[in-house]
């Protein structure tokens, strides 16, 4: 476990490094945007990561649902949590590159960004909810809000869309096809972003069994005080 | 030269976000880990 | 008891408490009406302005007051543990929930009715499109915030500072509705396009969420 946890980190920060500079340096710069576009490869693949982790807490919600397993529940609970961070890398990024480009901070009818947003308010408002929980249930509860949330997200996306045709904005790096370097140097910054989800949220993951264990260990002791 | 602000920008800032993320977590982790001293006691 | 029977006895008990208290519609139609007022100072457009933001400040108004009736769904039930009855009762979730929504739906039915008026009067407003489409916008946007709503009270009840958790958690959803409601509105308003897309997707936002609502209810009443 621990050496497994190690071996991990190590590939992540080797991966992340190599991501770094192939990105940097090694891709091609693009020609009508030039090097504000690198920015791409840090801003596509969190986003294409935070949706992995967003489907993995959908998934592992179900489960809870149908088996009652802790586990499924704190998978979720993980999973929303640094798909959120992710996300937030997104929503980020993507003004700073948007600025350069079409001299907006914002385009309200950028599709993938503005889904993006509003993903990444339905699962704030989630652990928002899971943390103001005080009910025994609340790991029930936070499964059906986050099966809500899942089927919100086509729907956020075709009324943007549609919202989209009416108020038309630019879209960055929309159509046309990519150049296989660029295309590799994406993948190449995907499988390290991916790595180091998987890394934040093994964390996380222990941290919470952690405290759980915790509480359970608190309540066990108050139990005991109060019958001495 | 100045798109390269922006680049910068973005990139300093993704990190930045990881950073403060790993920063709570750790915070979190030491948190829980003098309850379990205390509780062990 | 038949499933209807259930429901058409929730309901009717709901809106026999509410004509003798009057407390959601009364909170509910003050609130709209500071937020119409509000409004009319804020924004002081010409006609042709009003007309394109009229959808919007009527939506937000209506969303905001629906909060209000909103969060007393349920609170008036756990005052002498109705809930707990509830829950024990061979009674199935189910009827409770739909007789919930309708309830909802009727007291946000009615603010709309008296508010409308109103902004028509503060705004100087003229429809310019098809005006009769407004009737279905109106029905399904009211039951796309209602339905949501309703579920999403009966989860905020065992929350901390519920009255604030109902609008974290239902704003981001209705989303996509509020964009519907919002742009059919805007559409019929000033007549430039078709309401019709809207008017599909909000149909489509009632259809899923009626269903997982239906579908999930009962798991939150025995959590909550």
């Amino acid at each position: 476990m621990k050496r497994g946890f190690t071996l991990l980190a190590l590939v992540t920060a080797l991966l992340l490094s190599f991501a770094l500079y192939e990105a940097l340096i090694a891709a091609p710069t693009e020609q009508t945007m030039g090097n504000v576009q690198r920015i791409f490869y840090y801003h596509v693949p969190s986003a294409w990561t935070a949706f992995v982790l967003f489907l993995i807490n959908f998934v592992s919600s179900i489960v809870y649902l149908i088996r009652r397993n802790p586990k499924a529940d704190i998978l979720a609970l993980v999973s929303a949590e640094v798909g959120v961070v992710f996300c937030t890398v997104v929503i980020v990024t993507g003004p700073i590159w948007a600025r350069p480009v079409w001299g907006i901070w914002w385009a309200p009818g950028d599709i993938r960004l503005t889904t993006t947003l509003v993903l990444w308010l339905i699962y704030i408002s989630y652990l928002v909810l899971r943390r103001f929980s005080t009910s025994g249930r609340t790991p029930v509860i936070a499964a059906v809000v986050a099966i809500f949330g899942a089927l919100d997200v086509p729907l956020v996306y075709f009324s943007i869309w549609f919202f989209r045709t009416q108020h038309p904005s630019p879209v960055i790096g929309g159509g046309g096809s990519l150049d296989p370097r660029m295309a590799r140097v994406l993948l190449i910054n995907w499988a390290a972003f991916m790595c180091l989800a998987w890394l934040l949220s093994w964390t996380r993951y222990e941290l919470e069994v952690a405290k759980r264990q915790v509480e359970e260990a608190q309540a066990l002791e108050s139990l005991l005080e109060g019958s001495r | 030269m100045k798109s390269m602000n922006y680049l910068y920008a973005a990139y300093i800032a993704t990190w930045v976000i990881h950073g403060t993320y790993l920063m709570i977590l750790a915070r979190q982790y030491s948190r829980v880990r003098k309850e379990m001293e205390s509780l062990r006691k | 008891m038949s499933f209807l029977e259930i429901t058409r006895a929730t309901l009717a008990k709901d809106i026999r408490l509410e004509w003798r208290s009057k407390d959601a519609i009364n909170a509910m139609l003050f609130f709209a009406l500071l937020v119409v007022v509000i409004f009319s100072f804020a924004f002081d457009p010409t006609a042709e302005e009003s007309r394109r933001i009229a959808g919007g400040l009527i939506w937000v108004a209506f969303l905001f007051a629906a909060v209000v009736a909103l969060n007393q769904t349920w609170a008036r039930e756990l005052r002498n543990q109705v809930l707990d009855a509830y829950r024990v009762s061979p009674a199935p979730a189910n009827p409770l929930f739909l007789a919930k929504a309708f309830g909802n739906f009727i007291f946000v039915s009615v603010l709309e009715a008296v508010m409308t008026p109103l902004f028509v009067a503060f705004y100087k407003l003229r429809v310019l499109g098809p005006a009769w489409e407004l009737i279905p916008i109106a029905l399904l946007g009211t039951w796309a915030l209602v339905i949501n709503g309703t579920f999403f009270a009966a989860i905020s009840l065992r929350t901390r500072s519920r009255e604030i958790m109902l609008p974290l958690l239902l704003f981001p959803i209705s989303i996509p509705a509020l964009l519907g409601m919002v742009n059919a509105t805007t559409a019929v308003l000033t007549g430039e396009e078709s309401a019709r897309f809207w008017i599909a997707l909000l149909m489509a936002y009632d259809v899923v969420f009626t269903t997982a609502s239906l579908l999930m209810f009962e798991l939150v009443l025995e959590a909550e």
